[in-house]
């Protein structure tokens, strides 16, 4: 390899030491872009697909009516809804389950849903420390549902527009 | 007579009969013509307008291919074949314009619609319709009716295709239903809003093109497209209707009718429609040994011990009832053969004896009713036996047929002359063959015998008389039986000398499935069958088998057609196919049957009674007339006691009996005109 005095000079003046300082302290003294999570979050969309929720009409009326749309679509297959006429003769689900670990989030069950019953919601922290308690009930989904729906009723009609 | 004319379908020309309509005639070309009001087996109304087709050569305006028919178009001036098209822009703008006309007043609640899957409207509004509504006034809402426990209604789904009431008037023969009042106003009713008595009126249920008319004891449960659908048999009565079991996850969710123009068209009785709520309760899902005066749960190989113990050096008998499969009857004999006993089917006392073929299974078949000119009916009530065949005889009536009625008189949903109500009468028609009822040669005719002239002391004379009464007119003969296995039975040979009485003279019996009868104290019965029924209550060891739904088997309807059951799901708990069990049973006894498998077991079968592996074929019988005998005088008696509930499965289910419950109640109440 032929001597060159330019690679020389540059090894000399520790030109890559100043360098690589200049570009530490360059982020040094920028604003940080790290969250510190559990007390800062990032911003989410309107469309985020996150926990699921079974939601109720404002009289207090659970939305779900029983026509397992979501339950075909469901590519991951992880819903499971039987039904029966309720006492005032309406369709309603007598079980409706969803296992969180089959779901794949891909927000079918939200889009076939005729009446916005089911929806994802945008929680996203919801790990728990057994499998169990990832088969959500009837129970949990609308309890979901009571706990986001003010959320959960935002996102939807910011995402209305555009549907 | 055929008058075949020339038409030409969408460019394509073809020869069909002139009386055929168009839409038969597209049908024929392979052109699909979608239609609402349209049903091969109804008459033709033409309201719906959904069938528009283009002619030329006719009125210049879309036609309506189902009320016009193919002689009613000219040909050219060259004697061209009139033109019919079906993919022209004026068709496809008539059917968007009748679509949208069908859907201003049609509720969009798809999802909470039992019908949403496999709803005419849904589908034809998908290949037809336009995929926007110019409609924005409000829509039309309509009264429910109660039209009793089978049939849920929602009016507003109502597009008046006025199926409904074509069937129950027509082919039901109960006019119960109707349409009142014009346009808008225009709605389906029941005659004085009375709930449907007819004993087929779940079949409306599978007209309605839309979910007006569906299934209440279906109602919300299951969507089509969920369930796994298993063609088979129908036995709960021996007419071997052709049904669709519709299974979701272990349970029978419903029951519809197949198509089978031999033996149930596409109609279905509602007993059979709606049996299957019984196939879940009362279920036995394990084995049941008696000790000390109570049954007791026991594995398999205690009650197969007991029934060994209780056998040892005793004289056995086997008794097939009326749900038995012949596979399961032809173990059952190999069994009690093996054990020098004798194996009996006939449970009722019935008068019919194995061997001779016509009589037991008759000469005719079903479909000969269709074109017979008179119909002779000797101790019968079709309707409450099997609704299906009843139906087809006022068909046959329809078309002109004479119907005779020996036996008690019921209204049949047509008219009849009523020869008189039992043996005499019968004894009159075979010694004076001139009244204008008696079959003659060169007419057609079938002489139908049922089991309230053969389930009795004079049932072998009966059914010697009646045969002669079918020779003398070279009538066809067909036996109406009650039970599915009944044929199978017999063909199996499973008939002892003396009949039911000394099958139950042996120290064990082995009871498959038989709950109509009473079996004396004193023998030790060993009861196999799928419901805690009668015939379990009177067990010392009980054997849990499979319902009709739960295996493989071949049955041979009331014609004598064999035809296979195939398994929709699985027995529940320890329960098992019955062939399985009797082959298990008879190794436990030290008398193994010489198979393994069902395949070797209806190999073994086929070669005892060949035309039993002749599939969905009725195997010509020869006619050999029987001794006469002497008959009695007491009229005949009905040969069911209650329509609805036939059999354990019946009896298990809340549906049937809420249906006799009900019937019961309308015969108490006299009408208020009497």
């Amino acid at each position: 390899m032929a001597f060159s005095y330019a690679r020389a000079a540059h090894y000399f003046v520790l030109a890559d030491f100043i360098a690589g300082f200049r570009l530490g302290f360059k982020y040094f003294f920028k604003p940080k872009k790290t969250l510190n999570y559990p007390f800062e979050k990032g911003p989410l969309s309107p469309r985020f697909r996150g926990e699921h929720a079974l939601r109720r009409y404002p009289n207090g009326e659970e939305r779900c009516i029983a026509c397992k749309l979501c339950e075909a679509i469901c590519p991951a297959q992880a819903i499971t809804i039987e039904a029966e006429p309720r006492e005032d003769g309406s369709r309603r689900t007598t079980r409706y389950d969803i296992d969180m670990t089959k779901c794949i989030y891909c927000g079918f069950c939200q889009e076939a849903c005729p009446v916005d019953a089911i929806v994802e919601g945008p929680n996203f922290e919801f790990a728990t420390e057994t499998r169990e308690e990832l088969f959500y009930n009837k129970d949990k989904l609308l309890a979901n549902g009571d706990r986001w729906e003010r959320e959960i009723a935002r996102n939807l009609e910011l995402d209305a527009p555009y549907r | 007579m055929t008058d075949l004319k020339k038409i030409s379908i969408d460019g394509e020309v073809i020869e069909v009969d002139g009386a055929m309509t168009l839409l038969q005639a597209c049908e024929a070309a392979g052109v699909e013509v979608p239609r609402f009001c349209y049903h091969e087996r109804l008459s033709i109304a033409g309201n719906c307008r959904m069938c528009l087709v283009e002619v030329k050569g006719g009125p210049p305006k879309p036609a309506a291919s189902c009320a016009m028919q193919v002689r009613d178009l000219r040909p050219g001036p060259e004697g061209q074949a009139p033109e019919v098209f079906t993919n022209t822009p004026m068709v496809k703008k008539a059917r968007e314009g009748v679509m949208e006309f069908l859907l201003i007043n049609h509720p969009l609640d798809c999802p909470i619609c039992d019908q949403g899957g496999e709803c005419d409207l849904q589908d034809q509004a998908m290949a037809y319709g336009v995929d926007f509504s110019r409609y924005r006034e409000p829509k039309r809402a309509a009264v429910d009716m109660d039209l009793g426990p089978l049939v849920g209604t929602c009016m507003t789904r109502c597009i008046s295709c006025t199926r409904c009431v074509r069937f129950i008037t027509e082919v039901a023969g109960v006019p119960e239903m109707g349409q009142t009042g014009r346009g808008e106003d225009s709605e389906i009713t029941s005659y004085l809003s009375q709930t449907l008595t007819s004993e087929m009126q779940g079949n409306i249920i599978d007209l309605c093109p839309v979910g007006a008319l569906t299934s209440k004891p279906y109602a919300f449960t299951a969507r089509p497209w969920e369930l796994r659908k298993t063609e088979t048999i129908d036995v709960i009565d021996a007419l071997g209707s052709s049904i669709r079991v519709d299974v979701r996850g272990r349970e029978v969710m419903r029951i519809v009718p197949r198509n089978h123009d031999g033996v149930n068209e596409e109609w279905l009785a509602d007993r059979s429609r709606f049996v299957w709520d019984g196939l879940r309760r009362q279920r036995l899902d394990k084995p049941y040994v008696r000790r000390d005066g109570k049954l007791k749960p026991a594995t398999w190989g205690e009650a197969f011990a007991a029934i060994a113990e209780a056998a040892e050096g005793k004289t056995v008998s086997g008794i097939a009832g009326d749900l038995a499969s012949t596979e399961a009857m032809f173990a059952l004999k190999g069994l009690v053969g093996s054990l020098d006993g004798v194996a009996e089917c006939r449970t009722d006392g019935v008068a019919l004896e194995a061997g001779n073929r016509g009589s037991y299974a008759g000469t005719a078949k079903i479909e000969d009713l269709d074109d017979a000119e008179l119909i002779l009916l000797v101790g019968t009530n079709p309707r409450s036996e099997a609704p299906v065949l009843n139906a087809r005889i006022r068909k046959a009536w329809m078309n002109g047929a004479k119907v005779g009625l020996i036996g008690e008189a019921v209204d049949l949903t047509y008219d009849y002359d009523h020869i008189g109500t039992g043996p005499d009468a019968l004894a009159a028609t075979v010694n004076t063959p001139a009244e204008d009822w008696t079959p003659v040669k060169g007419k057609k005719s079938v002489v139908i015998i049922g089991q309230g002239a053969l389930a009795r002391e004079d049932g072998a004379a009966a059914l010697a008389a009646a045969m002669k009464v079918a020779e003398l007119g070279e009538s066809g003969f067909l036996v109406l039986h009650n039970a599915a296995s009944r044929v199978g039975g017999l063909d199996l040979g499973l008939v002892a000398e003396g009949g039911i009485a000394r099958a139950l003279e042996a120290d064990v019996i082995l009871n498959l499935g038989a709950d109509e009868l009473d079996i004396p104290a004193g023998p030790f019965v060993v009861y196999q069958g799928s419901h805690g029924d009668r015939g379990a209550h009177r067990a010392d060891v009980i054997l849990p088998g499979a319902a009709w739904t739960e295996e493989s088997g071949i049955f041979v309807n009331t014609e004598g057609r064999p035809q296979l059951a195939n398994r929709a799901g699985f027995p529940p708990g320890e329960a098992r196919e019955n062939w399985a069990i009797l082959r298990a049973l008879s190794a436990a006894m030290g008398k193994p049957l010489p198979y393994d498998g069902l395949a070797a077991l209806r190999k073994a079968m086929f070669e005892d009674v060949p035309h039993l592996a002749r599939l969905d074929t009725v195997p010509e019988n020869a006619h050999e007339a029987l001794e006469l005998g002497v008959l009695g005088h007491a009229p005949y008696a009905p040969a069911l006691a209650d329509h609805y509930l036939v059999n354990p499965i019946c009896r298990a289910s809340t549906v049937l009996a809420d249906l006799s419950r009900l019937r019961a109640l309308r015969e108490a109440k006299p009408m208020a005109a009497e």
